[in-house]
């Protein structure tokens, strides 16, 4: 069928050194890094290089600046976030014939400072959120509580993804948390952060920066690569992040729209889908995923769990690479990671005990329910 | 315990000229949300107009103060470390419809149940600023 994005792939995905912190590097250094892997991992060069979309956090780094790095050559720059938005907005300008090779980069570090607070972009600075002492963890809390009050999402659910995902990272060489092997009672023993939510059913923190580069699917034919396509996307966003309460019944469902306009998009459903590298900052959120994008009923997500579906023998094997409890949180380069994530695993690139059997389509999200948002996407090896 | 009165030393709401009015009615014991004039509807947090029908004629009400509790985590890492844990953040619904966040005083961890019947309850932190919190309703 006619997608959205049938005329762009993604020729080029690049993850720099992740680690709970980077001494010695800063976040230009690691952004050229970025550029330059994605560069090579397409076989392209600099000159090919027409769009760029780059920002960062803490150096607050952007994408004019980084033209000039290409001599000032590149005429379209980008103005999305890292992530699903900033892929969805280069396939956009590539299919529309703004730009022809757009290269997405951001890193994140030298952020993590004060041990005695929680990392400072958790902490909403609204006047009606801050003096509350609510943070990230406690915001995504709210939600997973109210979800186990109204289907009796067990524990043992929450306990049963972490577990899952960690699990991943574990067997990932190139993961912050390579190594470190998690079972469901040991997030179950882990100290609790934010009620339901302990240490483990939480996200990491850490650094690293990653990129991503889009083209032609002509242009692509021409490299020594296997093309990656855009089967199609949509964003669900509802005001802004922590500022009003985060209502289940109002916000709980965020991101259905983006899933349902993405399958749409590409004639496909959930069942079409082999893997999901869905945003997992805390556990809660990858029962939330399954049943807002219909890969279960409402209220049944903790049985699709529970019954190992999402390890990666499972039949739908998530956050593949170990996600953001496991494989690096580095600040928003995480959020282009996810894409990044269903790249490497379509192309067949992560270590053997990760790589799964011939996967054809993909999911990536960015954004959660205590967040207000959630994005989608839909990555393919082949067109619909 | 849960029930300990915050440090005074928390980071207090700076008001806007959006949200002074809802911060001069707390520092009187009232606690206040905009309606709307033409639908009715309560809009909260402060905003310019009506998130129902985007009126801009919004009208600053007394709220009855009371609601159930919608949803709470009760939080051992701090958001900050002059935040004093356990405290418990909670969801209010008010009885108006609206929902807001605050910190629900005096109930232990493990009693805090979903469904509960709260009430405001003011505590002054500044000469600017007192604040919201909830308690268990005298009736509930």
């Amino acid at each position: 069928m006619k997608t959205p994005y049938e005329g762009v792939a993604i020729v080029g995905a690049y993850n720099t050194i992740q680690a709970k912190q980077l001494p010695g590097w800063t976040e230009p250094a690691l952004v050229l890094d970025a550029i330059r892997g994605a560069l090579g991992d397409a076989g392209l060069t600099p000159a090919d290089v027409d769009g760029v979309n780059v920002s960062t956090w803490v150096t607050q780094l952007n994408s004019r600046t980084v033209c000039q790095w290409f001599g000032g050559r590149p005429s379209w720059t980008g103005t999305s976030h890292p992530g699903v938005e900033s892929v969805l907005e280069a396939a956009a300008a590539i299919q529309s014939g703004q730009a022809h090779t757009v290269v997405i980069a951001t890193a994140q570090c030298g952020e993590y400072t004060d041990r005695e607070s929680t990392v400072s972009w958790t902490r909403p600075e609204n006047e009606f959120v801050e003096c509350w002492g609510l943070y990230t963890a406690a915001e995504f809390a709210l939600m997973a509580q109210r979800h186990m009050h109204i289907y009796g999402t067990p524990r043992a659910a929450l306990s049963e993804v972490a577990a899952s995902i960690r699990s991943n990272g574990a067997l990932n060489p190139d993961a912050v948390f390579y190594g470190r092997e998690c079972s469901p009672a040991e997030v179950e023993a882990s100290r609790m952060v934010a009620d339901p939510f302990r240490l483990l059913d939480c996200c990491i923190t850490s650094e690293g920066g990653a990129a991503i580069v889009l083209t032609s699917t002509e242009r692509a034919k021409d490299l020594d690569v296997e093309p990656i396509y855009v089967l199609g996307g949509a964003l669900d966003r509802q005001g802004n992040s922590y500022v009003t309460a985060p209502v289940w019944e109002r916000y709980g469902w965020v991101g259905r729209r983006a899933a349902e306009m993405t399958f749409e998009q590409c004639g496909l459903s959930p069942k079409d889908v082999d893997f999901a590298e869905l945003y997992d900052p805390f556990s809660f959120e990858i029962i939330r995923q399954l049943e807002a994008f219909g890969f279960c009923k409402e209220g049944e997500g903790a049985d699709f769990v529970l019954e190992g579906r999402i390890r990666i023998d499972g039949d739908l094997p998530v956050a593949t690479n170990g996600g953001i409890l496991s494989y690096s949180h580095a600040g928003v380069a995480q959020l282009l990671q996810k894409p990044i994530a269903a790249v490497q695993q379509l192309r067949g690139q992560l270590a053997p005990d990760l790589t799964l059997h011939e996967p054809k389509v993909a999911l990536a999200t960015n954004g959660g329910s205590g967040a207000l948002f959630c994005d989608v996407m839909a990555l393919g090896k082949e067109q619909v | 315990m849960s029930s300990a009165t915050p440090s005074p030393a928390i980071p207090l709401p700076r008001p806007t000229t959006l949200s002074k009015p809802f911060w001069d009615a707390c520092r009187e014991g009232r606690l206040t949300v905009q309606q709307c004039n033409d639908c009715q509807a309560y809009t909260f947090i402060p905003q310019p107009c009506c998130g129902e029908c985007l009126s801009e004629k919004l009208e600053w009400v007394e709220s009855s103060g009371r609601g159930t509790l919608y949803s709470f985590s009760t939080v051992y890492r701090p958001q900050q470390p002059m935040f004093e844990v356990p405290y418990t953040v909670v969801i209010v619904e008010l009885e108006e419809g609206y929902h807001m966040l605050s910190n629900l005083l005096g109930v232990e961890p493990e009693d805090v149940a979903i469904g509960t019947k709260l009430q405001v309850a003011f505590e002054e932190r500044s000469d600017e600023i007192t604040l919201p919190y909830f308690r268990v309703a005298n009736d509930a």
